[in-house]
């Protein structure tokens, strides 16, 4: 869909604007575009450098090389907790967006496929809550899990995660629109139960719409910084966003810990970026679809 | 006469009714049920009892027996959490602060995406992917590790910036008055403007194309064509990115968190409401006023979605 209009755009949009427009244009987007970069860039060269280059040389260009030992750093600190951060991480993500595609599209397909009473109040919650960031029941939620002696377990952050109201709002979009009546019809008569129609018909035909929701999820899982602070106290169970903030915290004791935070940091991008990177099909359209919220 | 051709009426309705319950099937009404009730389940425990619990806790107080000695024990006190956050100036302070700032950072974010939208939709394709792409790179980080790139950055002792600033004689400061809001601002601006720029871009493809044909045949230049045909035909979409935007920023806590450790001066620990309950909660221990303050943001929260809802709503239909 996008390839199409944006094939469509381009001998309208570059047809016959003057030499000045085009530079004009030009330089506008190369300053953005260098504002955009600027930041990582520093990221960049600072991971290279040791403690005091870092203080002494400029921000924006190399001195001597030390990534390799700043990595090392990062990997070898307390037992490899970053490793383990990192693990957390690409679990909490990949099992919670699992969990809450599933529990999704499931949802979603009953709202969408079946007369029940009280439907429509029921996807009126849904939408209700969708428009409610996840942030405002963090504090509740840590009051009911420490009285049930959650917290500080995987559980606290996965079962959150699980639940996402938004996610079923776009399971019943996708049970509506790519299952077709007829199909489940015909699989009746051909004497399948109502499970077996849901497993091999209908999620199978709305594999898309699970992969959006699957990627929307583990993209907002792995950026969660707020749920994990309030429900994790032990530094083995923290997600790399926490363990990097804890790293913060400890960089105002000792300035020793900056270099860490900052190869941390560039390393703490990485799978996330190669995620994205890997459905980036998906999350056009995905973009698009989180924006409708 | 008229009470015989009465029930034959509810026949001939209840047939239709039938049917259209067959189509989904009677047993497969309760099944469809079944297929929600894993969310349902969660939904309960994850939204409907937190928010009871953390009602039923707000209604209470610690109070230590004794004379401020002695072990503290929680006592039921009413609505008096409520009436002491509705007297609390520092928590209104901080939804103010952040609702103002909130809403003029995003008035600039969303500009400069238009503005970039808007020119990408002038240059050549191949530009386009090009530009787009690098655009999108703050969008792949998470939003935690740009936070720490801009504390180096905004630090008085790490930064290139302040660097550069000082060999040419020039000594200002990132924080202190308006600039915290401006650094703080810079922060978000950042992570936001690919992002936003890609939905306006999506919005500006939708357009007819024959919209502005017609006002380019007529020799209309390009800036005038972007302004007076483009924007005012996808206000809709900003209007609504702006407004959920809005309500994310109400929740503002980890920047601001983070910015604290260059900034301790010029951003309290009550910067906002959700930092001020997060220090109520954990650092002074007192959940009940904090269940209570989390209570209150929820509610102006929703408030501030069923307005926006209602507003979009009339505008859309």
């Amino acid at each position: 869909m996008s390839s199409v209009t944006k094939a469509a755009a381009a001998p309208g949009g570059g047809a016959r604007p003057t030499r000045r427009a085009v530079a004009l244009t030009t330089s506008l987007l190369v300053v953005f575009l260098l504002y955009s970069l600027a930041p990582t860039w520093f990221l960049l060269v600072a991971s290279t450098k040791n403690q005091t280059d870092l203080y002494s040389t400029f921000g924006l260009w190399f001195s001597s090389n030390h990534l390799a030992d700043n990595f090392q750093a990062v990997w070898s600190y307390h037992d490899g907790v970053f490793g383990r951060w990192i693990w957390n991480s690409v679990l909490y993500s990949t099992v919670g967006a699992a969990g809450s595609t599933l529990i999704s599209l499931a949802a979603g397909y009953g709202l969408a496929k079946f007369a029940f009473r009280g439907r429509g109040a029921l996807f009126a919650v849904i939408v209700g809550a969708s428009l409610l960031p996840s942030t405002l029941l963090a504090f509740p939620l840590y009051l009911v899990f420490a009285k049930i002696g959650l917290t500080n377990t995987v559980w606290a952050v996965l079962i959150p995660y699980f639940i996402n109201p938004f996610g079923v709002y776009l399971g019943k979009v996708y049970a509506d629109s790519s299952v077709p009546n007829e199909l489940m019809e015909a699989a009746r008569i051909d004497g399948a139960g109502e499970a077996r129609i849901f497993v091999s018909v209908a999620l199978r035909l709305m594999s898309t719409g699970g992969i959006t929701i699957f990627m929307l999820d583990f993209i907002n899982i792995w950026n969660n910084f707020f749920l994990p602070l309030f429900m994790l106290n032990g530094e083995r169970t923290f997600p790399v966003t926490l363990g990097l903030f804890s790293w913060v915290q400890q960089a105002q004791a000792s300035r020793d810990m900056n270099t860490l935070v900052l190869s941390g940091s560039l390393l703490s991008i990485i799978p996330l970026a190669v995620f994205m990177f890997a459905l980036q099909r998906y999350w056009r359209s995905g973009i698009l679809m989180g924006s409708l919220k | 006469m008229s009470t015989l051709t009465r029930p034959p009426r509810v026949a001939t309705d209840s047939p239709v009714r039938r049917t259209s319950a067959r189509r989904t099937g009677k047993r497969g009404a309760y099944k469809g049920v079944l297929f929600t009730l894993p969310f349902l389940i969660g939904f309960l425990a994850t939204y409907v009892a937190p928010i009871a619990y953390a009602f039923s806790e707000s209604l209470h107080e610690k109070k230590s027996s004794g004379i401020g000695f002695g072990p503290t024990k929680v006592v039921y006190t009413g609505f008096s959490n409520f009436a002491a956050i509705f007297a609390d100036g520092t928590f209104w302070t901080g939804m103010l602060r952040t609702l103002l700032f909130g809403a003029a950072q995003i008035v600039v974010m969303l500009g400069i995406s238009l503005l970039l939208a808007l020119l990408l939709d002038g240059v050549a394709a191949r530009a386009v992917r090009f530009f787009r792409a690098a655009l999108l790179v703050p969008y792949v980080i998470p939003a935690v590790v740009s936070t720490l790139m801009w504390l180096f950055l905004y630090s008085p002792t790490a930064s290139p910036i302040l660097d550069v600033a000082d060999r040419a004689g020039a000594h200002f400061d990132f924080f202190g008055g308006l600039n915290t809001y401006l650094s703080l601002g810079n922060v978000l601006t950042w992570q936001g403007i690919g992002f936003n720029m890609i939905l306006i871009s999506a919005s500006l493809q939708a357009l007819p194309r024959e919209l502005y044909e017609a006002a380019r045949l007529d020799g209309a230049r390009e800036w005038r064509i972007a302004w007076s045909v483009k924007v005012p035909n996808i206000t809709g979409i900003l209007v609504l990115t702006g407004m959920f935007s809005l309500i994310g920023r109400l929740q503002l806590f980890a920047e601001p968190l983070f910015l604290r450790y260059v900034a301790p001066e010029s951003i309290n620990t009550d910067f906002t409401p959700m930092m001020e309950i997060f220090d109520r909660a954990f650092k002074a221990g007192d959940y009940q006023y904090a269940a209570a303050e989390s209570l209150v943001l929820a509610v102006v929260t929703g408030l501030l979605a069923f307005v926006f809802y209602r507003v979009t709503n009339r505008k859309m239909s």
